[in-house]
């Protein structure tokens, strides 16, 4: 058997496969956090609770209505998305302005509730979510076996993180998000309705995370606290890429998921503390992330 | 002829906070005019046009624009009414280019400039539309700034202080601007500590102190006032 280091090399590209997973559920979390971050100033804490809601209403909608899993990408979004807006609208908006750490409060607050009522509903034992058929089964690669839902939700978050970043950079929606986030107050009197960009970027942020809730369902079980478990490091993610910065958090997400898996291969005692030890270092070297404007 | 302003701003008191800045300013602007707005530094000029604007919300008063109260208004509708604002720091945003900075401001009328004729009024924005907003040199920061809300179709544009440390020669390509604008009809409500760079432009002075109009004259006189302003501006 080949080895690698002394690693049997079938065991290293799995670790890498693993590694790219989290990764791409990191990259698109800490993407949504960022762009909140960004033009709300919000820590959007609840971030994780829309994750599992997500996974959620992708299993209800197949319990109770036989809802199948691709129109459950479509439809367990544009729920959580709509909750989200509500959110925005009802409590959230009334916090602008004043000490960013009443915005963390109520959606840390929002996501404890979430999580108590999901736990109370549903218990804290995972559910199992079955992965369409259409992406079971697996290819032999010649180095390595793939299971072919592993390689699609690489494809698909690779998609979605390079399609949310052409529509900030790319298109005219992404022109008033970016400006916005400089100098929201100009903005306005230029004549962008940015209370509704508010609302908006808010939903979509969330609509976001319940996508990746969806295509983490068949992955990881589905449980109330699956995104608290998630949203810390994700928090980390965030921080190294540099608070704000889009393509920072869509990069570091990557990489520091495979670095952890790597971790996880040759010092399988750091694994679960190899993101935060980054972030540490980072922090004290370039306290604004490495991706971030130093202010 | 004395038509019916088409910005009217009567009685306006503004506060910063509990601070309180404008004490009852009245100002007209009649349809194609320029008019000056004077005074020395902290005078209010630039709170004047916040308050107007209604970035600074804090304010009672009157004011109208073609007889519609703008007080009630919430920000982003005030430049859908009419008003294009070009604030004394620029506000260029470095995270769009200079094209992208250009056409931010959403069109709230069809009277407005091209994209096109803007680019040939300022050569240099087109050689540099690729460019990092901030990149660009402080005077052609300002000129982006001013073909910004050119392209918009507003009936009146609010400029502040627009040749505040640029070099002469600027500052000249900037009157040439101004004057230009005037050609075209346009209403413009500037504040200039430069008056003889005001001179070129203006129908009428109006002098600000302590957060109050103390004067207004057509644009005439100011040669025959320039004791008068000296002191008033104290330069
Ligand atoms: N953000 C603010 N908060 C509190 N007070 C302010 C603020 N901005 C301006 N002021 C005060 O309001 C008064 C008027 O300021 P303003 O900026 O309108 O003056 P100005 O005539 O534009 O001066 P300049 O020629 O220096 O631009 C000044 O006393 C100033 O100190
Ligand atoms: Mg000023």
């Amino acid at each position: 058997m080949s080895t690698i280091f002394g690693i049997p090399t079938p065991a290293l590209y799995g670790q890498i496969l693993i590694g790219l997973i989290n990764g791409s559920f990191y990259a698109m979390l800490s993407l949504g956090l960022a762009v909140i971050f960004g033009l709300l100033r919000v820590i959007n804490f609840a971030h994780g609770a829309q994750y599992m809601l997500g996974a959620f209403a992708a299993y209800l909608l197949l319990n109770w209505l036989g809802i199948n899993y691709w129109l459950a990408l479509v439809l367990a979004p544009l729920v959580v998305g709509v909750i989200a807006v509500v959110i925005e609208r009802t409590m959230l908006s009334r916090l602008y302005g004043i000490d960013p750490l009443y915005g963390l409060l109520l959606t840390f607050g929002l996501a404890l509730i979430l999580e108590g009522a999901f736990r109370y509903w549903f218990g804290a034992a995972g559910q199992p979510y079955a992965a369409p058929s259409q992406l079971s089964g697996g290819v032999n690669l010649g180095f390595m076996y793939l299971p072919i839902y592993r390689g699609w939700v690489v494809i698909a978050s690779l998609v979605i993180c390079i399609g949310t970043w052409l529509l900030i950079e790319k298109t005219r929606l992404g022109a008033y998000l970016r400006a916005a986030t400089e100098n929201a107050t100009l903005v306005q009197a230029f004549g962008v309705n940015v209370p509704l960009l508010l609302t908006l970027t808010y939903g979509l942020g969330a609509a976001l995370a319940a996508l990746a809730g969806v295509l983490a369902a068949p992955i990881y079980q589905v449980s109330p606290l699956m995104g608290s478990n998630l949203i810390i490091i994700v928090f980390a993610v965030v921080v190294v890429g540099g608070m704000g910065s889009i393509l920072g958090a869509i990069v570091t997400g990557y990489v520091l998921g495979v670095l952890e898996g790597l971790t996880k291969v040759f010092y399988p005692e750091a694994s679960s503390i190899v993101i935060f030890v980054v972030m540490a270092i980072v922090l004290l070297v370039r306290p604004a992330g490495l991706f971030g404007r130093e202010e | 002829m004395s038509s019916a302003p088409l910005l009217e701003v009567r009685g306006l008191n503004a506060w910063y906070g509990e601070s309180h800045v404008l004490h009852g300013v009245d100002l007209d602007i009649r349809e194609g005019e320029t008019v000056t707005l004077l005074g020395r530094n902290g005078a209010g000029k630039t709170t004047t046009l916040r308050a107007i604007m209604g970035i600074l919300r804090r304010r009672e008063g009157v004011i109208r624009l073609r007889g519609k109260n703008l007080l009630s208004l919430p920000l982003h509708k005030v430049a859908q009414a009419g008003l294009g604002y070009v604030p004394e720091e620029r506000g260029i945003f470095a995270s769009l280019n200079v094209s992208e900075n250009l056409t931010l401001p959403p069109t709230v009328s069809d009277s407005g400039m091209s994209v096109e004729e803007i680019y040939t009024l300022f050569p240099n924005l087109y050689e540099r539309r690729s460019s990092q907003g901030t990149k660009l040199s402080g005077g052609e920061q300002q000129m982006l700034a001013i073909a910004r809300v050119l392209r918009t179709g507003a009936k009146v544009i609010l400029l502040d202080e627009p040749t505040e440390g640029l070099a002469p020669v600027i500052v000249q390509r900037i009157g040439d601007v101004l004057v230009e604008l005037k050609k075209r009809g346009m209403t413009i409500l500037l504040v200039e500590q430069n008056f003889r760079f005001a001179k070129k432009v203006a129908d009428r002075f109006y002098l600000m102190e302590d957060g109050r109009m103390v004067n207004s004259f057509p644009g005439h006189e100011l040669d025959a006032r320039m004791d008068e302003l000296h002191e008033v501006l104290g330069v």
